[in-house]
């Protein structure tokens, strides 16, 4: 019987907050299958309290958007001495702001989609249409719109004709103030995981995913049955090694720790275009982290556990 | 001499994933943006002008503490049985009485006590519609029951309101064009009273009407009254199965008592009792004995008549409190019902604004609505949506519609900025600015 104690933070007033519980309730149940004790909290007024009162020997955070991604949570754990599963509030930051962490990406040399990201207040200056224009020439149709910040696809569209992309961009600004355009990759989608063990990073086996309605949104992400995965992705040897590759640089660039996920769209010629990282990859029934881990014979509570174990480690 | 046959064995079939089982029906039923926003709506940093939560706060908690351990200790036997598919025989007579206060001559024989009118409203749809029937409906109207007609796969054709509840002439416009097409829809399902969403009330004088016009076309009304009792005003209206006993009648003590309870009913005429009994009896054996024995005992024993006096009271004062913040801080070309009754204020907001788009900025500024196209089978209502005004307390429902202002502003900004506001909307058109009922809209 492992004594460590260990407090799943999850919920949250993010978008995300429905898929945070359900994450953070899978969570709970594999460390406690592991032997671990395990507090379910919310991210709430009585947080900073529970923690001083109950403190645990480590956080695990299954929060998704906003705070429990963007740096907050973890700069209020690292201010209160309190050892969390997960990278750092600083990085959390930059991976967080999609452009801040494609601008990283693409400097390294990574494949991202070419993007441009533009606040509301830049359009209302500059005139929409003509910014709207220009967005199309350099990128082209379809787009995909994406607010800059967020997940489970929460406000994210294909734009296929120039007339649809006012009435999108006023959808997709409804989720935050900036928006994110990006040239729209045709290929094979796929999210490949990190976890790190001791000092070394590795990846999980890549997932494919086939989304029913060709398109992996919210919809598709968390009601089962409609997307299908493998795992490991139907992809060449090279490709695979390229995406695991792609998974560990952008682990490292970016400054993660212990666990991400690499969202990527394998194009038509085999190459690699990373969309996203994720510093608190969703732990879902339909979620992709799972899916790998399963496949590899690791068991969800076994990894976390060693995780926290890691965690407690650094403090 | 030919070979002994070998057993034919079947070879295990390869693997189904459980969700490759599912019935067609259920394609909609999938996850939603819209339910994700809801589970922020929860917490209490969130205004939710949402839901339709009942106010319980004022309920006797204390004598019903005292009537749920009599019940046990003296009829547990029988509270924690299995019961009659039908419902308890005593709070059948007593459903009666409560029908009465709105005209109704019943016999309890014909009352089926159900796990709320929901469970009600399921099972007559269950028994009368095939897949592809039509059913009308008003527009918009309630969205559990839309939930329920998609479930067997009944088709919606709504019929539009005004101040005054379900248009006459629409409703034979529509019921003519369907005949044109060969089609008897299987029922009207009205909300005559208080509406969810629209909050209009049928006008009186317009009842018989409808009545007559459904009779016309060999259409069954099924009346779904959970409202009725809470009139601001003190006025009950006449039930349409006072007009009419072939008038099929949902009835339900969620918001007259406790909803938590899920004790609903459904009086019926004789001929249509039997098989619906039946169909309750495969869904559920029976009515939970034990809820319906503690709303018997709180029937008998307590003035409900003051009770629901004291719900009205309450809910009067939020319905104020969310008129006066609606006059105070929305923006121009916005529009709303005044309702005399029930729960909810109906909004139309300025032309383009897509309630369901506009969501995760009102639940980013900590407030939440209904949308309007969730009460719309076909798509409309994207101009509009229900404010339900029943369980913040006033402080709180001034600060959401204060909150749903600025949200409102700061969309029309955003759509101001990508030339959107001449989007073509779906939905009414509002007059002018301020309170007034819903507009006609014809589907």
């Amino acid at each position: 019987m492992n004594e460590r104690t260990v407090a799943v933070l999850a919920g949250g007033l993010s978008h995300e907050r429905e898929v945070s519980l359900r994450s953070g309730r899978r969570l709970a149940a594999a460390l406690r299958d592991a032997g671990l004790d395990v507090r379910e909290w919310d991210m709430d007024a009585s947080l900073i309290e529970r923690l001083r009162t109950d403190p645990p020997d480590a956080v695990a955070i299954a929060l998704h958007g906003g705070e429990g991604e963007n740096g907050s949570v973890q700069a209020v754990l690292e201010l209160l001495g309190v050892p969390f599963v997960g990278t750092s509030a600083p990085a959390c930051r930059r991976a967080w702001d999609k452009p801040t962490a494609k601008a990283e990406l693409s400097r390294a040399g990574l494949g991202t989609p070419d993007w441009v990201a533009l606040p509301h207040t830049t359009f209302r200056a500059l005139g929409a249409q003509a910014v709207l224009d220009a967005m199309v020439d350099r990128l082209g149709l379809p787009l995909m719109l994406k607010p800059d910040q967020g997940g489970s696809a929460l406000g994210a569209q294909v734009v296929r004709e120039r007339s649809d992309l006012p009435a999108a961009m006023v959808s997709c600004l409804a989720y935050g103030d900036t928006v994110l355009a990006e040239r729209f990759v045709v290929g094979t989608e796929v999210a490949v995981s990190v976890v790190e063990d001791g000092g070394d990073a590795h990846a999980l086996p890549a997932v494919e995913v086939d989304a029913v309605g060709g398109f992996y949104d919210y919809t598709a992400r968390y009601t089962p049955g409609a997307a299908t995965f493998h795992c490991p992705a139907r992809l060449d040897a090279t490709v695979l090694a390229d995406l695991e590759e792609a998974a560990l640089a952008a682990h490292h660039l970016l400054g993660l720790r212990d666990v991400s996920r690499m969202d990527a769209v394998v194009d038509a010629d085999g190459r690699v275009q990373i969309l996203e990282v994720n510093v608190s990859p969703g732990l879902t029934d339909t979620s992709l982290l799972p899916i790998a881990a399963r496949t590899s014979g690791l068991d969800l509570g076994t990894l976390y556990a060693a995780l926290v174990e890691q965690a407690v480690a650094r403090a | 001499m030919s070979e002994p046959q070998q057993p034919v064995v079947p070879t295990a079939p390869a693997a189904v994933a459980a969700t490759e089982r599912f019935a067609a029906r259920t394609a909609g039923m999938t996850a939603s943006e819209i339910r994700a926003l809801f589970a922020v709506a929860s917490r209490p940093e969130v205004v939710s002008l949402a839901g339709g939560m009942p106010n319980l706060a004022a309920l006797p908690l204390e004598s019903l503490a005292v009537e749920v351990a009599d019940l046990v200790s003296r009829e547990g036997q029988i509270a924690l049985q299995y019961g009659s598919a039908q419902g308890v025989p005593a709070l059948r007579e007593q459903i009666c009485e409560v029908m009465a206060l709105e005209g109704i001559k019943a016999d309890p024989d014909d009352v089926v006590v159900t796990v709320g009118s929901q469970m009600a409203l399921d099972l007559v749809t269950r028994i009368y519609c095939d897949p592809g029937d039509v059913v009308l409906a008003e527009g918009p109207s309630y969205v559990g029951a839309l939930g329920s007609f998609a479930a067997y796969q009944a088709r919606v054709v709504h019929v539009a309101m005004d101040e005054h509840g379900l248009v006459p002439e629409l409703l034979r416009q529509a019921l003519h064009t369907l005949a044109l097409q060969g089609i008897t829809p299987k029922f009207l399902y009205t909300i005559p009273n208080f509406h969810n969403p629209a909050g209009v009330t049928l006008a009186v004088e317009r009842r018989a009407e409808v009545l007559e016009i459904c009779a016309g076309y060999g259409v069954a009304v099924v009346e779904d009254n959970p409202y009725g009792l809470l009139g601001f005003s003190g006025t009950v209206y006449p039930a349409l199965r006072s007009m009419d006993r072939d008038v099929v009648y949902l009835g339900s003590f969620s918001k007259t008592f406790a909803s938590g309870l899920r004790v609903g009913w459904a009086l019926v005429p004789p001929a249509v009792r039997d098989r619906l009994v039946l169909a309750a009896e495969s869904a559920t054996l029976c009515p939970p004995s034990f809820n319906q024995m503690l709303v018997s005992r709180y029937l008998a024993a307590h003035d409900w008549h003051s009770q629901i006096k004291t719900f009205t009271e309450a809910y009067r004062d939020r319905r104020d409190a969310m008129l006066r913040a609606l006059e105070t801080y929305l923006p121009e070309g916005c529009t709303w019902n005044v309702p005399d009754g029930g729960f909810y204020v109906w909004l139309t907001v300025p032309e383009g604004v897509d309630t369901k788009a506009m969501l995760p900025r009102a639940v980013t500024a900590r407030v939440a609505y209904a949308s309007g196209t969730g009460f719309y089978a076909d798509g409309f209502g994207s101009r509009q949506l229900r404010l339900s005004y029943c369980y913040p307390t006033p402080e709180r429902i001034t600060e959401g519609v204060r909150r749903l202002a600025a949200v409102l502003e700061a969309e029309l900004d955003v759509m101001h900025t990508f030339g959107t506001t001449s989007r073509p909307a779906l939905g009414p058109t509002p007059q002018r600015n301020g309170p007034q009922a819903p507009s006609p809209h014809t589907p």
